[in-house]
């Protein structure tokens, strides 16, 4: 057969022009990322999960205070609207509170006073910080110029503290359990659903007997169970840990089954017992061969479980058997939400809430598309 | 058109149809026009990716998104009114009409074309129910006697079975009983035969044509072998890159045929009508002083059987049974047979990739000493498959697609740690012009060949470590026939200048006959006839093989080879 008619036997889809990008020598994780790039919703994804690991890393110097600054003047302060024009000149402002006392209820109440105007600046001066326990700084993103004057961007708590704030210190903690817990489900799941695939047998049976054994127990009173277990002597740090450990007990299960699932399928394919034939050994093949073809499908589930952690993070502080105040996640936030004379007064303390449904929604999307970009060659 | 005539019951007059992709058009079907007559069988002969199938299935408005008909015209003359299907909306009222009733289409895959969660019986009662207003009795008293006309056998109790209760030969009668339920005007077979076994094929044939002739229908039958267009078609129409290269007549077509194009299709065909070993070589594999490279006795394989834990004792399944083989060193062996035969089976004992149940196979060594294979250990049998390579089936799967080729052809060397580095890019280099591929190609991934490319880097793979058997299990089955030829006179120069020995399974008696010195034919686990592969292939001994031979379709419209075919009734 000549070269030039084997061209022609060529898929068209992979013979058209692809503005220079050379298909024929494009490996799997090329393929991969053209296929998700047309994934539009997968990439808006993408970006918003880049973003919310961003504002988690920079915490200290995104939020306008610490997490515990509290301020006993302005408990339950409503959200101010950022200006940026008074009437007169350009620059950042926001309007000061004025209190009024509610004739039905009789209690005092915040209302936003257009007469006062607090000058807000960016890169302010506030309260200090040590940036990841290396360098101390006292410098925020954004403040009012004077520290003494009032600023709840996203309203204030039952204590005047910041949610905003709080929001962004919460980010990091719950969008690092989610990491972390996956990484310790990731390294059971790999090592138990790579046994029970690659040996089958006996061996299988057992791993997923066990697996169902632990899927039929009720998620919410084995989570109360383990985490009445943890001393309540133990650090903030320590149950933050413990809680990771937790949650990955039981989340390895459903990456269990998907390692395996892949690695049956594997197993048995031609090229695999062409390596084998070649002489490989079975370590070889398990790294060479069958690890490259399943990695990004791992990664896909991975992406997938990671918004799984978070909610269950969430519904454990929500519940009070997770993270403990002081720590600060979105779960011990919406705590603060959790009595109805609250949530009716001070609607803004359910902004931790659709930080979770931001967050969940973007992971999933992403895992969505990286999960149908993650084979390339399957069309 | 010019030769509209009173028989013509479909026309197409310059159908073109489109593939909307991401960057462009694909013309998958461009200015297409034939007619397909009363009693007639139109055959439409390409290889994959010709643009055969979705013309067909463009007849009755079924092509899938993105794909469109562009241009043309399609005409169906029934009840004495035209219909321009082309202007029917493809969803609506009017070509559900059509389908099922006026045109009826089987389909390549018998195995997915019928439900399994209504019985059979149903799945025909609803076509005429849909499209008659017959009521359901006399709906159920029709399918029985579709099923008495397409020779299903005990139809009362049939009907009432499931899809996988019946064999695909059984299911393909039912999806033939199904087309044909409101006696259309038009049939449609879409390669009706290309998943069944060679035995299957003639008999599904057979019906399909005696129905037609019964009917007085039209037919367009959709194939790639040109031994069955032979056999059944009156017209046949050729087609490549979407175009009709050639129409006329099969006599025409396989006598006289014009286009450069129908000679090659035609060549690569008959090609593999004859031997390609010349006899002198056969005669000196027969020199009286050699000894078998490979001697296989008495293996056998059994699966399940023994105690089980509640009800009665299974019988075991003998996948092989007490096969005896010798393979000549220089010698090609053919193991033909059927699916289910054990023949994928029995290569994949010989190469240890399954432990046999009980038997021997000894291989003679290159110092002459004998071991036994089902008793090496690993050390050894690494040894062993670094003289006995393999090449498989599917040229898609046996590839790692996320190596390139250098990696993949290169892997044996690596492995064994023969060459690394500079060494090892040159000794791919060779391999792959050694079957015929740029070794510039070696940064290539798989995805970017074709088949036949591929075939021809699995080939490179197993000639890495100095092979001196190979054993090719159905390697040219997934390749168009063209390219079938070509990869096994690849295979039989890469044989004489290396001095291989080949063990080469297949279900394609022709591509033996090509091939093979012996063959070996098999049968429900065993080796029913043994012999030269000129005997074998003209003159078969053993009742089974005499069918197996019979029913494998000739090429020649003037000879019909399955007119005479022997039947065997013994199952």
């Amino acid at each position: 057969m000549s070269i030039e008619q084997s061209q022609h036997e060529l898929d068209p889809t992979l013979s058209d022009d692809r503005g220079g990008r050379n298909i024929e020598r494009a490996g799997q994780w090329q393929l991969a990322w053209w296929k998700f790039k047309r994934h539009k919703l997968a990439v808006a994804g993408g970006i918003v999960v880049i973003l919310i690991y961003l504002v988690a890393a920079f915490a200290e110097f995104l939020a306008p205070y610490g997490p515990g600054d509290y301020s006993a003047r302005y408990t339950y302060a409503p959200p101010q609207p950022l200006n940026i024009w008074n009437g007169e000149s350009l620059g950042l402002f926001v309007n000061g509170y004025s209190v009024k006392v509610n004739p039905d209820s009789l209690a005092r109440e915040f209302v936003i006073d257009p007469e006062i105007v607090i000058p807000v600046g960016l890169f302010v001066e506030g309260a200090p910080y040590k940036m990841w326990g290396l360098f101390e700084s006292n410098i925020h993103l954004i403040g009012p110029l004077d520290a003494s004057d009032p600023m709840y961007l996203w309203g204030a708590d039952r204590l005047g503290r910041d949610m905003l704030s709080r929001v962004i210190h919460g980010a990091r903690i719950s969008m690092t359990i989610g990491l972390v817990g996956v990484g310790m489900s990731l390294f059971l799941g790999i090592l138990l659903g790579g046994i029970s695939g690659y040996y089958g047998g006996q061996v299988d049976n057992f791993i997923q007997r066990l697996i169902e054994f632990l899927l039929a127990i009720p998620t919410i009173p084995l989570w109360m169970g383990l985490a009445a277990a943890i001393p309540p002597t133990l650090s903030p740090i320590q149950v933050y840990f413990m809680i990771t450990v937790i949650l990955s007990l039981v989340g390895w299960t459903g990456l269990a089954r998907v390692i395996r699932g892949r690695f049956m399928a594997i197993k048995n394919e031609d090229f695999v017992t062409a390596a084998r034939l070649d002489g490989t050994s079975e370590l070889g093949i398990m790294m060479r061969h069958m690890a490259p073809s399943f990695a990004s499908h791992i990664i896909a589930s991975v992406t997938l479980a990671i918004p799984a952690m978070i909610l269950a993070e969430t519904a454990l502080s929500f519940l009070g058997i997770g993270l403990r105040p002081p720590v600060v996640s979105w779960g011990v936030l919406l705590q603060e939400a959790q009595n109805i004379r609250s949530v009716a007064l001070a609607p803004w303390l359910l902004v931790p809430g659709a930080a979770v449904i931001i967050t969940v929604l973007a992971l999933n999307f992403l895992g969505d598309g990286l999960r149908d970009a993650a084979d390339p060659y399957s069309d | 058109m010019e030769n509209r005539d009173q028989d013509s019951v479909m026309s197409v007059e310059g159908l073109s149809l489109d593939f909307k992709l991401r960057k462009g058009i694909f013309h998958a079907v461009r200015d297409v026009s034939f007619q397909i007559r009363r009693g007639q069988t139109l055959c439409l002969v390409g290889e994959s990716g010709s643009g055969k199938s979705v013309t067909a299935r463009s007849l009755m408005q079924i092509v899938d998104s993105p794909g469109r008909i562009a241009q043309g015209r399609i005409t169906l003359r029934a009840d004495g009114r035209e219909i321009d299907i082309t202007a029917l909306d493809p969803k609506g009222k009017e070509v559900r009409k059509l389908r099922g009733a006026k045109i009826g289409l089987i389909f390549q895959e018998p195995m997915s074309a019928l439900s399994p969660f209504h019985t059979i019986g149903n799945q025909i009662d609803e076509v005429t129910l849909i499209h008659t207003d017959l009521d359901a009795k006399a709906a159920r008293q029709r399918t029985l006697e579709l099923l008495r006309q397409v020779e299903i056998a005990n139809p009362e109790q049939m009907a009432e079975r499931y899809a996988f209760e019946y064999s695909g030969g059984m299911r393909q009668r039912v999806c033939i009983a199904m087309a044909l339920a409101c006696n259309p005007d038009v049939l449609i077979a879409d390669e009706p035969t290309t998943a069944l076994d060679v035995t299957t094929q003639a008999e599904i044939l057979d019906l399909v044509k005696r129905l037609q002739t019964e009917r007085g229908m039209a037919m367009l039958l959709i194939t790639h072998d040109m031994g069955i267009v032979a056999e059944v078609a009156d017209e046949v129409a050729v087609m490549r890159y979407g175009r009709i290269v050639e129409h006329g007549s099969v006599d025409k077509i396989f006598h006289a045929p014009e286009h450069p194009y129908t000679r090659q299709l035609l060549d690569a065909t008959l090609k593999l009508e004859q031997n390609a070993r010349p006899a002198t070589e056969a005669a000196e594999v027969a020199a009286p002083d050699l000894k078998p490279i490979i001697s296989v006795r008495n293996l056998a394989k059994h699966y399940g059987g023994g105690r089980k834990l509640l009800g009665k004792d299974a019988p075991a399944i003998r996948a092989v049974d007490d096969v005896s083989l010798d393979l000549m060193p220089g010698e090609n062996l053919g193991i033909v047979g059927e699916s289910g035969s054990g023949k994928t089976t029995l290569g994949r004992l010989i190469m240890r990739i399954i432990d046999p149940t009980a038997g021997t196979i000894l291989y003679r060594q290159k110092d002459g000493s004998e071991v036994d294979v089902a008793a090496l250990d690993k050390a050894q049998l690494r040894a062993y498959h670094a003289e006995v390579r393999m090449i498989f089936q599917d040229p898609f799967a046996s590839l790692n697609p996320r190596m390139t080729v250098k990696q993949i052809v290169g892997d044996p060397l690596y492995v064994n740690k023969l060459a690394g580095g500079r060494a090892l890019e040159e000794k791919v280099a060779e391999l792959l012009d050694m079957v015929g591929l740029e070794p510039s190609m070696m940064d290539r991934y798989p995805h970017a060949f074709s088949g036949g490319q591929r075939q021809r880097i699995g080939i490179a793979r197993a000639l890495a470590l100095n092979p001196r058997v190979i054993i090719a299990d159905e390697a040219t089955s997934a390749l168009d026939v063209s390219i079938r030829s070509q990869i096994l006179d690849l295979l039989l120069d890469v044989q004489r200048r290396l001095g291989l020995s080949f063990i080469f399974i297949s279900h394609d008696i022709s591509v033996v006959r090509y091939f093979c010195d012996r063959v070996a034919v098999m049968h429900r686990g065993k080796v029913v006839e043994q012999g030269e592969a000129a005997r074998i292939c003209v003159a078969p001994e053993h009742p089974y093989s005499q069918a197996l031979i019979s029913a494998v379709p000739n090429p020649d419209p003037r000879n019909k080879r399955m007119l005479q075919r022997v039947r065997l009734n013994a199952s």
